[in-house]
């Protein structure tokens, strides 16, 4: 035996199960009273820098079924591609801007809404920069490990070509997958969880 | 966030530990009939996390109500009280290398004693109970310490296969540092029968994972003539040290 190296292991994950909205939006479930608002909720102000985008998103199963019970969250950059967040060592990012949002699809409809700015660019590991991106989570009922993706923008062309993520992608008939497309100031992003237009989930 | 006041701690800007995905359940277990349609059937990407992933939102004490950390008041009517076994849920938040994570915000939801939840989707008889809403959320102190009260949340059967019940448990939501340590798990309860039955806990392959999500009673933490407690610990990914790593400048 060698010396242990003495690490924990993470936490398994479960399921968010049905009942996700009591914990993290009890308001838009009905539980008032308990917190002022649900964490999350507006994005943007008048003083935040940048382009006011909308995105629409959906997530589909595998009978192109939209989820109704799902819960989505988004992190993303500034105008200028800051995160506000400590690990961010590059500069100081827009205080007008905390660059995290959190929806849950509708229970009719099953649409997702975020009011948002379109982030900048960020560098890559090796100081590339990627094309501008939000970053997704999503969780629902059926999920047993919460699912990480990015959202990139179809008029972002060029960007989105030479983004070292996009070009790890074998496959180059599933890029598509991760491009919301631009209907006026909205983006409209569906993710598939199956099928022949599975979205590319991410690992890392 | 800022370093905190009369700190000179830089903030961790390394990337993650690699997620051991066969210590996760899979997405695809048939026995909880949901996963079937909402599993992805294709292999994820991999990559190393960029900044995309190393950061991640942070959450001040600031936002926290006075009530929030206590389940059993923090709906009730003024002077009432949510009914079952008072109970107090306390722990570590750490990470892979067994450090405390400091300021992480911690958001729980469960059934009521009854095993009802207030929710309209949720339809089981048991009642519900006028004083118990069911949510709750704190932030960890500097050695990642948590603590809430609440009542013991009940069992209850679910649609799944015809006779399935769900064990007793708490949902735990967990932010650490990074996006990429962003968790959702369930905590269980020590001696419950019905942990072994779960389709939903039965996802994780390994039986040693399952126990790391059972809550220990510890008689030493209870309240006398009030409240019992259990001790949950919750593991995040842990980041690797920048040893001798040739990192950007600035980066």
């Amino acid at each position: 035996m060698a010396q242990s190296l003495g690490r924990l292991r993470e936490s398994p994950s479960q399921t968010a199960g049905p009942y996700v909205h009591i914990g993290l939006t009890p308001n838009f479930c009905g539980i008032v009273g308990v917190y002022p608002n649900d964490l999350g909720a507006t994005m943007v102000n008048d003083k935040t820098k940048g382009e006011r985008i909308g995105l629409r998103i959906r997530v589909l199963d595998g009978t192109g079924t939209p989820l109704k019970d799902a819960l989505i969250e988004i992190w993303q950059a500034d105008a200028d591609g800051l995160y506000n967040s400590p690990a961010e060592l590059r500069g100081a990012a827009d205080p007008n801007f905390f660059g995290w949002g959190r929806c849950p699809t509708d229970m009719e409809t099953g649409l997702c809404t975020f009011d948002t700015i379109k982030p900048g660019r960020v560098p890559f590991t090796d100081g590339r920069l990627m094309a501008p991106h939000i970053t997704l989570w999503i969780v629902a009922r059926g999920i047993n490990l919460g699912l990480h993706t990015r959202l990139y923008f179809s008029d972002e062309e060029k960007a989105n070509a030479e983004d070292p993520i996009l070009a790890r992608i074998e496959q180059r008939v599933r890029v598509p997958t991760l491009i919301a497309e631009r209907q006026g100031d909205t983006y409209i992003f569906n993710v598939h969880l199956q099928g022949e237009k599975e979205t590319v989930f991410f690992d890392s | 966030m800022p370093a905190e006041s009369g700190s000179n701690r830089r903030p961790a800007t390394g990337a993650f530990f690699q997620r051991d995905r066969t210590w996760h359940p899979p997405a695809l277990t048939p026995n909880y009939k949901t996963s079937v349609l909402r599993s992805p059937q294709k292999a994820p990407l991999s990559f190393d996390n960029t900044l995309s992933e190393i950061t991640g939102p942070v959450f001040g004490h600031a936002m926290l109500g006075e009530l929030d950390a206590d389940l059993i008041h923090n709906f009730a009517r003024p002077g009432e009280s949510a009914i079952g076994e008072r109970i107090i849920v306390y722990g570590q938040v750490l990470d892979e290398r067994g450090v405390g994570v400091r300021g992480a915000l911690l958001e729980f939801w469960q059934a009521n004693a009854g095993g009802r939840y207030r929710h309209k989707k949720d339809g089981y008889l048991a009642p519900l109970d006028p004083n118990f809403g069911g949510c709750g959320r704190t932030i960890t102190g500097e050695d990642g310490g948590y603590a809430f009260r609440t009542v013991k949340p009940g069992p209850y059967p679910w649609p799944n296969g015809p006779n399935d019940w769900r064990p007793s448990h708490i949902h735990f939501s967990v932010f650490g540092h990074g996006f990429a340590q962003r968790l959702i798990t369930q905590m269980y309860f020590e001696g419950d029968p019905l942990i072994w039955h779960c389709p939903i806990v039965r996802g994780i392959p390994d039986k040693a994972a399952i126990e790391t999500l059972i809550a220990t009673l510890d008689m030493q933490a209870t309240i006398p003539f009030d409240a019992r407690a259990y001790k949950f610990d919750i593991v995040l990914r842990g980041r690797r040290a920048s040893l001798f790593e040739n990192r950007l400048e600035g980066n």
